[in-house]
């Protein structure tokens, strides 16, 4: 059985003006998603990660072009899917939640009017069933008052609230994968654990897969199964979240480790010297060798393949740090 | 024992809202409202709590951007509030920010040399040759060659300008420097290094700081006492890594609690807190907290609770205690 999601060698480019300019902000890019299972996507800004959710939905920017590769939703290629087509998949098969929940709700229409639209378009709901799905939707994300409050507009509620509803709306169309690209960010950390709570609840009960997109190694440690690790538009180090935390293989991920503080432990703290690279001029062989501790004359001219680790998950590094290495 | 560099005693900050010109009536948010702590001389306080708590408005207290309502902050046992001429030109040399967003703190218009250069030419009667010596030196402490001083800040990433702006809070010979949130708006790889530098700096120069985050990992890890701010008023203070052993405040478990574990396993206290953050402008009666505290009594909707001492550096304002 094919999984629910299977991108495979996906490689998204943004071309400038007359393509004077490639970015090559995705580049061959493998992974699959399992039916409710979450799978997080880490990586600093712009290591492609939200280039890569985009192109999953098809809704990048004019620039970007999806030059090779497939994405698949339960064996259906969505890359050769027309915009009529995938406004059928968008928000009833794949949901998205954004960053900042007030761009990605109309302050013009109400509550009611943006929770209600997937599920009358997608689930063809009319009337009084509609009005219960909405009550039962807010319900789910635990707005107080669902009835009084979908009368109301974006402005009245808090910012926790507004990214509630954004989940609410996620969930109408009756989705089997939903996207999240960093959905606690503008969020204070109370908020957030409330938050993260409430997604782990929904994913309960309704069987969604969830993809977390994030650059926070704490909720990826809090709420993922598996974990892909992206570094400069490729995925160079994949496993389950165990895994990644007690054996990662790959240097940037130690590194990813080791630069962020732990609450009562005062360690210093090791950076990672250098800055990420210039997407459009990428280093010869592996792009993360001017900062790696571990690289060697091969990681300047080759660029190392992805190979597969024993049981599930894969590296792409020629110097990888061994199994059963000590922490260092 | 010697003099704390910084005093603040029983600071007050209300903004007056709503209302008219004409309306003498009208509402106040205390935004800051009576808090008191100290700083050492080479040493770091960090200031916690969520958005809306008052620690923006105190940073602007100390550093004299805002007058205060009622309360005096001291430095170096002097009245800030009573400063003029060339005393209040003095504290401001001494006190220097640095900004979170190192897009918008540094202006695009100017040359490095001349952002780092201005604070010195503003504050010291130097000749040009030797502002620029001062501005190299500067440059290498947080680690640049000195000729990036005739680039623009276009040029630089994001943790590249925020050692920018910390080398210019630097140029008078600061001696305390207000940090408010210097690592947030960075990437975790790039945050390690800026408060890496951050702490070399200080051992370096014997600065203090005043860290202000709202990531209470980082806050910890930086500064050698930690207060715990919630609605305008400080709820726990004490050494940070006593605060983290026996963290003694509902609100500060609770923050605890939601940090996020650094690996899969950790174990974590599960305290979630229902409800937000009420607004300032119409805090609860009695402990501000109390509305969504797990331990709440019935005293707590009553009496606010008093900010005591329970053990020597450790203060707690908590009617369980």
């Amino acid at each position: 059985m094919p999984p629910l999601l299977d991108v495979r060698d996906l490689c998204t480019y943004y071309v400038g003006f007359r393509g004077t300019r490639v970015v090559k902000a995705v580049d061959g890019v493998s992974f699959s998603v399992e039916a409710g299972e979450t799978f997080g996507l880490v990586g600093e800004s712009g290591c492609g990660k939200t280039t890569t959710c985009h192109s999953i939905v098809r809704l990048l920017a004019p620039s970007a072009r999806i030059v090779s590769g497939a994405i698949e939703l339960e064996g259906e290629d969505l890359v050769v899917k027309s915009q009529s087509e995938m406004r059928r998949i968008r928000g009833h098969r794949i949901a998205t939640i954004l960053q900042d929940p007030m761009a990605s709700l109309d302050p013009l229409f109400s509550i009611y009017d943006q929770v209600a639209e997937p599920a009358y378009y997608h689930q063809g709901l009319r009337g009084q069933t509609l009005r219960q799905r909405v009550k039962q939707l807010l319900t789910a994300v635990r707005i107080p008052s669902p009835e009084l409050r979908m009368k109301e507009y974006p402005h009245q509620m808090s910012g926790g609230m507004r990214q509630r509803i954004v989940g609410a709306i996620s969930q109408a169309g009756g989705p089997q994968i939903i996207i999240a690209d960093e959905p606690t960010t503008n969020l204070d950390v109370t908020i957030q654990l409330q938050y993260l709570n409430l997604l782990k609840d929904l994913q309960r009960a309704t069987g969604v897969a969830l993809i977390f997109v994030t650059h926070n190694l704490g909720i990826v440690a809090k709420m993922c199964d598996r974990v892909a690790v992206m570094y400069a538009g490729r995925i160079v180090e994949m496993q389950s979240v165990r895994g990644l935390f007690y054996k990662p293989r790959h240097p940037y991920t130690r590194a990813l480790l080791d630069s962020i503080p732990k609450l009562g432990v005062k360690e210093p703290l090791c950076g990672i010297p250098g800055q990420p690279p210039d997407l459009s001029n990428l280093p010869a062989g592996c792009s993360f060798h001017p900062r790696c501790q571990r690289a060697v004359d091969r990681c300047r001219v080759d660029e190392p393949r992805q190979d597969d680790l024993n049981g599930d998950g894969s590296v792409r590094c020629w110097m990888p740090i061994e199994e059963g290495a000590a922490r260092g | 024992m010697d003099k704390p560099l910084l005093a603040v005693r029983d600071l007050r900050k209300y903004f007056p809202i709503g209302g008219s010109l004409f309306s003498a009536r009208r509402a106040l948010v205390k935004a800051v409202d009576g808090i008191s702590f100290t700083i050492n001389a080479g040493e770091t306080l960090g200031l916690v709590g969520e958005s809306g708590c008052g620690k923006t408005t105190t940073s602007k207290l100390v550093l004299a951007a805002e007058v205060a309502t009622a309360g005096t902050v001291e430095f170096e046992g002097r009245n800030v509030a009573e400063l003029r001429g060339a005393d209040l030109q003095d504290y401001r040399r001494k006190v220097q920010v640095v900004f979170q967003d190192p897009y918008s703190s540094l202006s695009p218009r100017m040359r490095v040399g001349d952002i780092i250069g201005e604070p010195i030419k503003a504050h010291e009667r130097l000749s040009s040759a030797d502002v620029r010596a001062r501005v190299a030196q500067l440059l290498e402490l947080v680690g640049f060659r000195p000729d990036v001083a005739r680039l623009f800040p276009h040029e630089f990433s994001g943790g590249q300008r925020q050692r920018l702006a910390i080398a210019r809070a630097l140029s008078t010979n600061a001696r305390l420097v207000v940090l408010d949130e210097p690592v947030s708006a960075l990437d975790v790889s790039i945050r390690a290094h800026i408060i890496s530098l951050l702490e070399e700096i200080q051992q370096r120069l014997a600065v203090s700081y005043l860290f202000i985050a709202h990531d209470l990992a980082a806050v910890v890890h930086l500064s050698r006492q930690t207060a715990v701010m919630y609605l305008g008023k400080l709820v726990e203070v004490a050494e940070s890594l006593e605060l983290c052993a026996q963290p003694l405040h509902p609100y500060t478990k609770a923050l605890f609690a939601a940090s996020l574990p650094s690996h899969p396993d950790e174990p974590r206290q599960d305290i979630v807190l229902t409800g937000e953050v009420p607004g300032a402008i119409d805090p609860p009666r009695g402990c501000h907290f109390h509305p969504r505290c797990p331990f709440v009594m019935p005293r707590c909707s009553e009496h606010e609770p008093p900010l005591v001492e329970l053990s020597p550096g450790h203060r707690v304002a908590c009617h369980l205690y």
